[in-house]
């Protein structure tokens, strides 16, 4: 038995890393059922801004200034190309997208959460019933429209959803809950699919 | 049962978390006396009638919440956010 030879780490050899990022849901998405796609969003770094007291209107500028988002209201997002700023509870924002600019510590506690959330997309004709199976929140088009973000339960596990089209929203949960999250959802989404083809809502 | 969140709007019980008597808003001074913490710590009115309290909206926007019930009848005048009610009273 020959002794494992361990190599000192030097820069090229971190350029080489045998390590490979794996997303929360690899090997579980993409998904199609009837005329539902259920999809995880590309990888993006995800910062958690909390303003420091009656910081929020220099935080909200300094924002617009690096980023070209501003600080959206409660339960809205604001969007710049792929640059997106998310309420994400009292007093919360979550930029995703850019590495935050170092500016903002200034203004604002800075934590990254990249890796803390699976984020996926559920797209398609009926993609509104499969969540009405899912949380309890009233997600018509009047009451919860484009860009619209809310905090609340997803199949009982606290999470986030998002708005991003007429038949298209974001889910986040933990990437610890990612396999429950894809299980739940494509549970919904196959008694969606089988009552549609049988005529029912 | 439903709690209308300041932010997230009417949202189902199950979000909540229950903490209690609304008391940590009003923590005695460290030099308070024995009295006074004992108060504090331990003592707890229980009217059958308006209570406020404490909630916690854990599976919502995270924000502690000061809501105003009725123990008998558990109807909910008012929900407040603990912290604009800690600024009104001066002890945040």
């Amino acid at each position: 038995m020959t002794e494992p030879v361990i190599k000192p780490v030097t820069e090229s050899a971190t350029d080489q890393t045998p390590f490979k990022a794996i997303p929360p849901c690899a090997g579980l998405l993409p998904l199609s059922i009837g005329a539902l796609d259920l999809t995880e969003q590309p990888h993006a770094q995800m910062t958690l801004l909390i303003p420091w007291e009656g910081q929020e209107t220099a935080l909200s500028k300094a924002l617009e200034k690096a980023h070209g988002v501003a600080l959206p209201g409660v339960g809205q997002s604001t969007q710049s190309h792929a640059t997106r700023a998310l309420w994400f509870g009292h007093n919360q924002v979550l930029l995703t997208g850019p590495a935050p600019d170092p500016a903002l510590a200034d203004l604002a506690a800075v934590t990254d959460l990249s890796d803390a959330y699976a984020c996926l997309r559920l797209e398609g004709a009926g993609a509104d019933r499969v969540l009405a199976r899912l949380t309890p929140l009233d997600l018509r088009d009047v009451s919860f429209r484009q860009g619209a973000v809310a905090r609340t339960e997803i199949a009982h596990m606290a999470g986030a959803l998002i708005r991003e089209g007429e038949a298209a929203f974001g889910l986040m949960v933990y990437r610890s809950m990612a396999a429950t999250l894809v299980h739940e959802v494509s549970d919904a989404m196959q008694s969606v699919t089988a009552r549609a083809a049988l005529g029912g809502e | 049962m439903r709690l209308t969140c300041p932010l997230c709007g009417a949202r189902d019980r199950r979000e909540f978390t229950y903490q209690g008597e609304a008391v940590a808003l009003s923590r005695p001074d460290p030099d308070a006396g024995p009295e006074a913490w004992n108060t504090y710590l331990h003592l707890r009115e229980n009217p059958a009638g308006w209570r406020d309290e404490l909630w916690y909206h854990e599976q919502g926007c995270a924000a502690w919440l000061v809501v105003t019930r009725h123990t008998t009848t558990h109807e909910v005048r008012k929900v407040q956010l603990a912290r604009d009610v800690a600024k009104a009273e001066g002890t945040a």
